[in-house]
């Protein structure tokens, strides 16, 4: 089953929240949404449940235009953002829901609940309310429930935002294993960048009701296709630097520029995994800060013009590399993104 | 989404302030509701003639009239009940999902009839009911507006008591759907293929529960205790009843009272027993 947006528009008064969004998810695959608050993305999710109508365009569930069809006949189990459990019924007829509006007979509502049930790791929490769960748990029978009717489409919408980090982290995994396993079509609305880029097949970064950029999470984070993109997905440096020709040149090294430079004077944009740091007792920046992260200790360092720069090293560099020390800053050799500048001299360098 | 929970304000009390202070407070409190009522209890079981004596409370069961206007009362106030509900919860709903704009504009309308006076809402029902039977004289509505005023059952009181129970009813149905997010509840229902009246009755009503069971004892209170607007209607309501018989028998009227909140109490206990058993 695949589900096509068409030229979908969307206003609420002055405020535009789709602005013509083009988008296809193929059958079996796991999309994620990705954008800042406001950008459309549940709006999107939205059309496709049938709570919302968009203004213009259409919503395509296997090639059928449902954009008109109303949200208790659309084909797509959802799951939502904050805690949606029916906090009358117990887990198993919170899954067994959907059967009952559907009048099947109790022994099958049964079967099909504790199935499910057992599928997303509760089998003993049948006869447990909602306010006996907890929340990971909660979202766990939510998931079952939207999957009960067997649906073609399965609509997420930050269903992890309430959730602790760990829980997160663990739950959104068990989604990708199920939702793989299931082969079911996916579309999951996130603004936690993180979670895109670790369980989506691809990723569609929206800004303003459009589409920036749709592609594999690795394609994403690497080659952003927009200034946009980059600064949203992972953090980025601006750092000031002089375009000649098609190469620009920063910290001292000249690059390789990808696209084409809005001018001379440019900012690049250089991911702190990409800024290299080596101890240099004359070296002209200075480690103002580290923040250790486990596997990575990200470093605040001061360059020589005052502007700052954040860069990432390994875990187990961050004793060598502790702040107070004079250091060298370089960069990888690879082609580099630059936008018009908009850091200036006091700024610091960095977004 | 703030409710409060019985066992949160328990425990308020239990951290609060030292205990003569709330004592005071208490027995203040305790004086000022006790003491009417005692002094009315005493006065319908005691005489100088004739010392301690339950006759009071034996006439009441043979007075004439009490069984048919008890009863009308509560037919009035079983039908206010449904109408009050059927009109206003599926109103506040929609104002909820579709219009989250218009709720100031639902609580004031709803707020009116408490400043309204009740003998306003008499006087323009009365001139309305006859300048409408002038005015529809010609025409099968005629009938209708008859049908409305007849003794047995007041349709028109009906029509009024919903007025006034509109405050009582919007201020429950509010708490109760304060404390349920609504939006989400309907759209997960609507998702897995409920429809409007299945999701009203089998999401919605069964989460409020209390917020219902509150609005209904309200009604009921109230109707069981209005008198201004059927009296001065002209019909024999249970209120409109303890005044008439009052006129003869001081004693049996106060005895009718006390009965009449003991039955409302005994309602109220009731409806909170039926209404917090399920939940915790």
């Amino acid at each position: 089953m695949t589900v096509e947006f068409r030229a979908l528009r969307r206003t609420y008064g002055a405020t535009t929240a789709l602005d013509g969004l083009d988008l296809t998810v193929a059958q079996g695959e796991l999309i994620a949404l990705l954008g800042p608050s406001g950008c459309g993305k549940t709006t999107a999710l939205r059309c496709v449940a049938g709570f919302e109508t968009p203004d213009s365009g259409a919503v395509l569930i296997d090639g059928k235009d449902v954009t008109r069809v109303p949200a208790n006949r659309r084909d797509a189990g959802m799951v939502f953002q904050s805690y949606s459990l029916f906090p009358n019924l117990n887990a198993r007829d919170n899954v067994a829901f959907g059967l009952r509006v559907r009048r099947r007979p109790t022994a099958e509502r049964h079967a099909r609940a504790a199935e499910l049930l057992a599928l997303v790791g509760l089998p003993d929490h049948g006869d447990r309310f909602p306010h006996q769960l907890s929340g990971g748990q909660q979202q766990r029978v939510a998931l079952a429930r939207a999957l009960a009717l067997q649906p073609r489409v399965l609509l997420l919408d930050e269903p992890l935002s309430a959730l602790d980090a760990k829980v997160r982290v663990t739950l959104r995994e068990e989604i990708r294993r199920l939702q793989l396993e299931l082969g079911i079509t996916t579309v999951f609305v996130t603004h936690d960048q993180e979670e895109a880029l670790s369980v989506a097949d691809r990723v569609a970064v929206l800004r303003a009701g459009r589409l920036e950029q749709v592609g594999a999470p690795a394609e994403i984070y690497d080659r952003p296709a927009t200034p946009f993109v980059a600064e949203f997905v992972g953090t980025m440096n601006h750092v000031p630097g002089r375009v000649t020709g098609d190469r620009v040149e920063v910290f001292g090294r000249s690059l390789p520029v990808d696209g084409t430079a809005p001018g001379e004077l440019v900012d690049v944009l250089i991911r702190p995994e990409a800024v290299l740091v080596t101890p240099a007792e004359d070296g002209g920046a200075l480690i103002l800060a580290s923040s250790f992260r486990g596997s990575t200790a990200r470093l605040r360092v001061q360059l020589a013009d005052q502007s700052e720069v954040l860069a990432d090293v390994p875990g187990h560099d961050a004793v060598r590399l502790a702040p107070g020390l004079r250091v060298e800053v370089g960069v990888v050799e690879r082609p580099v993104l630059v936008t018009a500048r908009t850091s200036g001299d006091q700024e610091p360098a960095v977004a | 989404m703030v409710a409060v929970t019985p066992q949160s304000s328990a425990r308020a009390v239990a951290v609060g302030g030292s205990g003569w202070g709330r004592r005071a407070v208490l027995v203040v409190a305790a004086a000022y509701f006790l003491v009417p009522l005692v002094i009315a209890i005493s006065f319908t079981v005691y005489n100088e003639v004739q010392g301690f004596s339950l006759g009071a409370y034996g006439r009441i069961v043979t007075s004439p009239g009490f069984a048919t206007s008890f009863l009308t009362s509560l037919a009035l106030a079983a039908v206010t009940i449904v109408l009050v509900l059927v009109l206003l919860l599926p109103a506040m709903i929609a104002v909820r999902l579709g219009a989250p704009g218009l709720r100031p504009v639902l609580e004031t309308i709803t707020t009116l009839p408490l400043i309204v006076p009740p003998i306003t809402y008499v006087v323009g029902i009365s001139s309305a009911l006859r300048e409408g039977a002038d005015a529809l004289a010609a025409t099968p509505f005629w009938a209708t507006i008859i049908a409305i005023q007849d003794d047995r059952f007041p349709v028109v009181l009906v029509l009024a008591y919903v007025i006034l129970a509109l405050p009582f009813a919007y201020r429950s149905l509010d708490a109760g759907l304060r404390a349920i997010d609504v939006v989400t509840l309907v759209e997960a229902a609507r998702n897995l293929g409920a429809s409007w009246p299945h999701l009203l009755l089998r999401v919605i009503m069964p989460n409020l529960r209390s917020a219902l069971a509150g609005a209904a004892f309200l009604t009921l209170a109230l109707v069981l205790g209005e008198y201004t607007i059927a009296a001065l209607l002209g019909y024999q309501t249970f209120p409109v009843w303890i005044v008439t018989i009052s006129g003869n028998d001081g004693q049996l009227s106060v005895a009718l009272s006390i009965l009449s909140l003991v039955l409302i109490w005994l309602l109220l206990i009731t409806l909170s027993r039926a209404s917090g058993r399920k939940k915790p």
